[in-house]
C-alpha cells in the first residue's frame, strides 16, 4: 500500500541526504520526494511517498525518526489529508489543435504558462488522479514534456 | 571575552569532556590540532595505521565504557578509518573521531587530501557534522559526546576544516545543565505498564529464557540481570556481544545462542514459551531461519532502540527504555507484589532448568583430543585457567573469535570486546592496546588467526612504543578458517583461496618489532608457553601451531533453524 509522509527535518547542509540515503541504503522505495523549506526557515518539510508493507512502513517511518536532523514524522495517508501535485506539461500546439488544447486545460482549471508557435505549456495542479487524467487526454494530441514536482500533503484540521 | 585559537578551543572541550587519551595518525590538515595536542596533559598514542587509531578507541571505549577519541587528518587518513568507524557503529560503540578537512575556500575543489568524509560516513555514524563556522566548533565537539554517549551510543564524526582549527574565537563556557536537542529524546524510562505485562508474562511462564545482548554491558545492567535471572530462576544464554552480561560459569548460563551457540542455548530458545530480549536486536546470526526461531514464546523485548523492535521478529510486549532502568522496574515491581513468592517461582520454572541442563549435560560445549596435536579449544581453556578468567580477551573475527567466546567463560562485562555485527578482521590487536592503555595492570590478550592479524599487524609498534604488554595468542592454522571450514562443509572441500601458504615467521617477525616470540607445536607446550607470556612484561606474540582442520561447532548451517545443528 502508498504511504504519504510528512516529515518535517532541520535546514541544514546533507540533512536531505540523510533521508535520501536512508531509503536507498535499506532498500526503501521512493515514488516521489518534494522538500522546501517551511515557514520557519530552521525547518524543511519534506514529503515523501513510499509503498511498502505496513511493517516495512512502520520501519521507515522509526528509522527517520532516528536521524538526528529529523523533527517529525508524520505517516498523513493514515488520516484524512490533502495530496497536491503539480506538472508543467509541453505539449504541441499546431493550427488544428490549438483551441482543443485550451478547452480541455480550462475543463481541468489549468493555465498556459509558455507558448510558442508549435506548443503550449501547461501548468496543472490536483490530486495524483487528476495530474494522470489529464496526461491521458493530452497524450493523442501530443505530449513533448512533463516535469511534475512530485506530491506535497496535509493533514486536514479537526472538524470539531 | 578574550579569543583562543580553534585547536585551543578544541583541546580544552576535550579535557572538559574527561578525555585523558586519544588515538591518532597526524596529516597536514590536523598539523595545527597536534601541536596544541602535545602542549597538554592529554596523552596522544600515534599508531601505524588509522584503521588502528579508531579500533583502539573503540577498544578503549569497550573496556571503560567512557567515550573513546581518534584523531585523524584529511582525504586518506580519514577514509582509512572508515571500518573502525562502522565497526563502532555495528557493535553501538561511542566514539567521537575527529578528522582534519582542507580549509574550507577549498572545500570541494578536489583539493590535495581532500574527500567528503561526512558524506561517507553518512551511513555507519550515529551522527556526524563538518563544522562551517568558528561559532559552531565548541558547540558541535560538546553534542558529539553527548550525542556518542547516550541513547543507542554510536561513533559521531567531526570533520574539521584547517582554517577553522587555525582560526580565533571565544570559548563560550560549558553551561551546568546538561545538552537538550529539540530533535533528540532517546526515550529512556520503561512503561510502567508495559513492565507489569512482562513481569506478570515471566511469572506464568513454563519455559522462559532470557536472551541477552551487548545493550546490557552497553548500560552497566549485568547486575539488575543477574538479580532478575536468580530471583525468577531463569536460564539465560546471551549473544557474542552479550557475554559477560550474565556469570558464563553460573547453572543457569547457557552461554552463547545462535549459529555457533551451545546446543542448550538453541534448543531452549526453540522450545521456550516466553522470551525475554535484554539489549539485543535477532541478528540474523542469532536467529537462523527466522519461522523456526521461538516458534512457540511469547516474546518480550526491552530496547533503547525503537527501531529494533519488530524489525526482524513479531514482538508481544515491547519496553522501549534504557535495559538497567527496565530491570530495575521489573525488580523492584517484583519488590512490590504480592503475587510473587520467590520460593514458589522457582519451584515453578526448576524442571524448565532441569530440562535445560539435561540438554547441556548431553551436548556440552567440546572437542575431540588428538594426541599431542594442539586442539584450539584447548589453548582457549588454558588461557582461562592461568588467567582465572580475569583477562581482558579481545579477538580478531573468524573461527579464533568463535572459539574464543564459546570456550572463556567470561563472568564479567566488558571482558570481551569483539567485532560482532562488522565482523572486521583486523579489530583484535589495536583494540587490544586500546583496552591495554585503559587498564595498564590487567592481562590483555588478542586471540587472533594467523590471516586476521596480519590485517593490523603494523600495531605491534604501537604497543611497543606505549608500553602496552598486550599478550597476542595466534591459532595458527595456515588457512582462513572459518571460510576454509564453510568450504569443507558447503563446497565440496574445494578450498578456493583459503589456503595461506606463506605465512610469516611469527616468533621473528616478534623479535623484529623488539616484542617476544614464542611458539607452541603440541600440547605440552602449551601450558608453558603461555606461563612465560604472562610472566614477560613485553608484548608477547604467542604462535600456536593448531590442528589445521578443526571446526568450530556446534554449527546452524546458514539459512537453517537453530535447531538443525552440526554437533562435534
Amino acid at each position: 500500500m502508498k504511504h504519504t509522509l510528512s516529515v518535517l527535518l532541520r535546514n541544514r547542509p546533507g540533512a536531505l541526504s540523510r533521508v535520501t540515503g536512508l531509503f536507498s541504503g535499506r532498500c526503501f522505495n521512493i515514488e516521489s520526494l518534494c522538500v522546501a523549506e517551511t515557514f520557519d526557515p530552521q525547518v524543511s518539510c519534506l514529503t515523501v511517498v513510499t509503498e511498502g508493507e505496513a511493517s516495512i512502513i512502520e520501519q521507515v517511518t522509526k528509522q527517520l525518526h532516528k536521524l538526528i536532523d529529523v523533527i517529525k514524522v508524520n505517516d498523513v495517508s493514515e488520516g484524512d489529508f490533502v495530496e497536491r501535485e503539480m506538472a508543467l506539461i509541453r505539449v504541441k500546439a499546431e493550427a488544428a489543435t490549438r483551441a482543443e488544447v485550451l478547452r480541455i486545460i480550462d475543463i481541468f482549471r489549468g493555465k498556459v504558462v509558455d507558448v510558442s508557435p508549435t506548443s503550449y505549456a501547461l501548468e496543472i495542479t490536483g490530486s495524483e488522479s487528476k495530474i494522470k487524467a489529464v496526461i491521458d487526454i493530452l497524450r493523442p494530441i501530443g505530449i513533448k514534456e512533463i516535469v511534475r514536482t512530485g506530491k506535497i500533503a496535509m493533514l486536514r484540521a479537526p472538524k470539531k | 571575552m578574550s579569543k583562543i585559537k580553534g585547536s585551543q578551543a578544541i583541546i580544552k572541550c576535550l579535557q572538559e569532556e574527561g578525555v585523558e587519551l586519544l588515538f591518532g595518525y597526524p596529516g597536514g590538515a590536523v598539523i595545527e590540532l597536534y601541536d596544541e595536542l602535545c602542549k597538554s596533559s592529554i596523552r596522544h598514542i600515534l599508531v601505524r595505521h588509522e584503521q588502528g587509531a579508531v579500533h583502539a578507541a573503540d577498544g578503549f571505549a569497550r573496556a571503560t565504557g567512557k567515550v573513546g577519541v581518534a584523531l585523524l587528518t584529511s582525504g586518506p587518513g580519514a577514509t582509512n578509518g572508515v571500518t573502525g568507524i562502522a565497526t563502532a557503529y555495528c557493535d553501538s560503540i561511542p566514539l567521537v573521531v575527529l578528522t582534519g578537512q582542507v580549509p574550507r575556500a577549498l572545500i570541494g575543489n578536489d583539493a590535495f587530501q581532500e574527500v567528503d568524509i561526512v558524506g561517507i560516513t553518512r551511513p555507519c555514524t550515529k551522527h556526524n557534522y563538518l563544522v562551517n563556522d568558528p561559532e559552531d566548533l565548541v558547540p558541535v565537539l560538546r553534542e558529539a559526546f553527548y550525542l556518542a554517549a547516550s541513547g543507542r551510543p554510536g561513533p559521531v564524526l567531526v570533520d574539521l576544516p584547517k582554517d577553522i582549527i587555525a582560526s580565533m574565537i571565544a570559548y563560550p563556557p560549558k553551561k551546568k545543565e546538561p545538552i537538550k536537542m529539540q530533535t533528540y529524546q532517546p526515550h529512556t524510562d520503561p512503561h510502567p505498564g508495559q513492565v507489569e505485562k512482562a513481569c506478570r508474562v515471566c511469572l506464568k511462564a513454563k519455559r522462559p529464557v532470557l536472551y541477552v545482548g551487548g545493550g546490557v554491558i552497553l548500560s552497566n545492567s549485568n547486575q539488575e540481570l543477574t538479580q532478575l535471572a536468580r530471583r525468577l530462576n531463569i536460564p539465560v544464554t546471551m549473544t557474542l556481544m552479550g557475554l559477560g552480561g550474565f556469570p558464563g560459569t553460573d547453572p543457569l548460563s547457557l552461554g552463547m545462542l545462535g549459529m555457533h551457540g551451545s546446543y542448550a542455548a538453541n534448543m531452549s530458545v526453540a522450545k521456550s514459551d516466553v522470551l525475554i530480549a535484554v539489549g539485543s536486536r535477532f541478528d540474523d546470526r542469532v536467529t537462523g531461519r527466522l519461522d523456526a526461531f521461538a516458534p512457540q514464546a511469547k516474546i518480550i523485548h526491552i530496547d533503547i532502540d525503537p527501531t529494533s523492535i519488530s524489525k526482524n521478529v513479531v514482538v508481544d510486549i515491547p519496553i522501549v527504555a534504557d535495559c538497567k532502568l527496565a530491570l530495575q522496574a521489573m525488580n523492584s515491581w517484583l519488590d512490590k507484589c504480592d503475587e510473587y513468592n520467590p520460593q514458589e517461582v522457582a519451584e515453578h520454572h526448576q524442571p524448565w532448568v532441569e530440562q535445560v541442563q539435561e540438554w547441556n549435560a548431553k551436548h556440552p560445549l567440546a572437542y575431540m583430543e588428538d594426541g599431542e596435536i594442539i586442539k584450539p579449544q584447548f589453548v582457549i581453556e588454558t588461557l582461562h585457567k592461568l588467567t582465572g578468567g580475569n583477562a581482558i580477551i579481545t579477538t580478531e573475527v573468524g573461527q579464533n573469535q568463535m572459539w574464543a567466546a564459546q570456550f572463556y567463560k567470561f563472568n564479567h562485562p566488558r571482558r570481551l570486546l569483539t567485532s560482532g555485527g562488522l565482523g572486521t578482521m583486523g579489530y583484535g590487536l589495536p583494540a587490544a592496546i586500546g583496552a591495554q592503555m585503559a587498564f595498564p595492570e590487567a592481562t590483555v590478550i588478542d586471540v587472533a588467526g594467523d590471516g586476521s592479524i596480519q590485517m593490523n599487524i603494523q600495531e605491534l609498534a604501537t604497543a611497543r612504543e606505549c608500553g602496552a604488554p598486550v599478550k597476542i595468542a595466534i591459532l595458527n592454522n595456515r588457512y582462513l578458517g572459518m571460510v576454509r571450514q564453510w568450504q569443507e562443509l558447503f563446497y565440496n572441500r574445494h578450498y578456493a583461496s583459503t589456503v595461506m601458504e606463506v605465512t610469516p615467521d611469527f616468533v621473528a617477525l616478534a623479535q623484529a618489532y623488539g616484542a617476544v616470540g614464542l611458539r607452541a607445536k603440541t600440547k605440552a607446550e602449551v601450558e608453558p608457553v603461555i606461563r612465560e607470556a604472562l610472566a614477560t612484561k613485553n608484548v608477547v606474540i604467542m604462535d600456536f601451531s593448531i590442528h589445521r582442520e578443526e571446526g568450530v561447532f556446534p554449527m546452524v548451517p546458514a539459512g537453517k533453524a537453530t535447531t538443525e545443528m552440526l554437533l562435534v
